[in-house]
């Protein structure tokens, strides 16, 4: 690197990354370099969602975002959500819904759920089912994490009304 | 090594003209992959993604084209008011991996990288496209035919950026398929778009990953462009 450090915004810290190599993804950088383990690494080629961030308003795959390129971006992990460790609505539902087994895709699964309410608070069963889709887990079926999600939207609902 | 997270396409062109070997990356829904599983070297990187003239796009009425910014996400493409102008793309571009990849992923990528299977360049090929390529010298258009010239390989000279494409905007119906092992986040086994350009009364019908590159069936579009029964009838028109 030119510079010998970049700065990366997450979850509102800033936070200086040094003696870094160019080609670090942000999963990796988040993970090894700022003790940030809930986003999880699998596939490190987009398919399984389990690293999924938000940055600057948009679910990414953190394997696929160059660290060194996310200079000026908000980024939003899985450990951003929470309010001084008070489970999000979200992150409540998945308990009660029973939508966790092994819990590895989990938070990419939480973050990309908390991106599609923030936007669209009333979606229907299939935009759940697409805004997901990127989100592979291979244990619960699914079914319980559509009951967690329809959970959020209801009780959301309900909360606004 | 360097990076350069250019905001400008001035500034990435002049990045690029210092050092001609830097790889460039707008989504990296690419570049990643090779980085991450074959653990490909990366000394030099040009970083688009900050560049906000790659993400506009504008309709020039006069010409009825639309020339879409190399970085315009594939999300964008899917939603009004862009996938009323190019519903194929809307279409190409929803079977693009998943919602994370459609936010990063870009035309400018697609064309970059050039691999046979790219969801957007049967839509460019059907569409006639011209591709905007600037280097730090001028610019040029290159027809997207002499562009793809194989298998990730392409007419892009390494100080060049590609910073644009323009279609025309036709009517009649356009659509977009493909098939692979599944139904979602999938490589395009094969994949097809059809435009029906009523105005010219043309057909034209691209092949995407059957090929080095996409294949454009001459013969086939201009059997279906003299069935005018076929063409005119429902099933092919207007949805």
């Amino acid at each position: 690197m030119s510079n010998e450090f970049y700065r990366l915004r997450v979850n509102g810290v800033d936070h200086e990354i040094r003696d870094a190599w160019t080609g670090e993804s942000l999963l990796y950088v988040l993970r090894e370099r700022l003790g940030l383990p809930g986003t999880k690494g699998a596939c490190e080629q987009g398919e399984c969602g389990s690293c999924t961030v938000i940055m600057d308003g948009e679910a990414v795959c953190s394997c696929l975002v160059m660290a060194a390129t996310a200079v000026d971006a908000d980024i939003v992990t899985v450990e951003g959500l929470a309010n001084d460790g008070e489970p999000t609505d979200v992150q409540q539902s998945f308990v009660n819904a029973g939508g966790v087994q092994c819990g590895f895709c989990t938070p990419g699964l939480i973050v990309a759920v908390h991106h599609l309410l923030d936007r669209n608070p009333t979606p229907t069963d299939l935009e759940v089912k697409e805004a997901i889709s990127g989100n592979i887990c291979r244990c619960t079926g699914y079914g319980r994490i559509f009951e967690a999600v329809r959970q959020v939207r209801d009780a959301r609902a309900a909360d606004a009304s | 090594m360097s990076i350069t997270n250019a905001t400008t396409v001035d500034e990435a062109l002049a990045a690029l003209r210092a050092n001609p070997l830097a790889r460039l990356i707008q989504g990296g829904t690419d570049l990643m992959v090779e980085v991450n599983l074959n653990r490909t070297k990366i000394e030099d990187v040009v970083s688009l993604r900050r560049v906000a003239e790659l993400r506009r796009w504008h309709v020039d009425e006069e010409s009825n084209t639309l020339r879409l910014g190399a970085g315009v996400p594939y999300a964008e493409m899917e939603r009004a008011p862009l996938c009323d102008y190019v519903p194929a793309l809307a279409e190409a571009a929803r079977t693009v991996g998943s919602p994370q990849i459609r936010a990063a992923g870009s035309l400018g990528g697609n064309l970059g990288t050039c691999s046979p299977a790219g969801d957007g360049l049967p839509v460019v090929s059907a569409l006639d496209a011209v591709v905007h390529l600037r280097s730090h010298d001028g610019s040029r258009d290159v027809s997207v035919h002499d562009f793809m010239i194989g298998v990730k390989r392409n007419a892009r000279h390494t100080d060049e950026l590609i910073v644009a494409v323009t279609v025309p905007l036709v009517t009649g119906f356009q659509g977009y398929a493909k098939v692979g092992t599944r139904n979602a986040m999938v490589i395009s086994a094969a994949s097809a778009c059809l435009v029906h350009d009523a105005a010219a009364g043309a057909v034209r019908l691209a092949l995407g990953a059957v090929a080095p590159t996409v294949v454009r069936t001459r013969a086939a579009e201009a059997w279906l462009a003299s069935e005018t029964s076929l063409i005119g009838t429902p099933s092919v028109s207007e949805p």
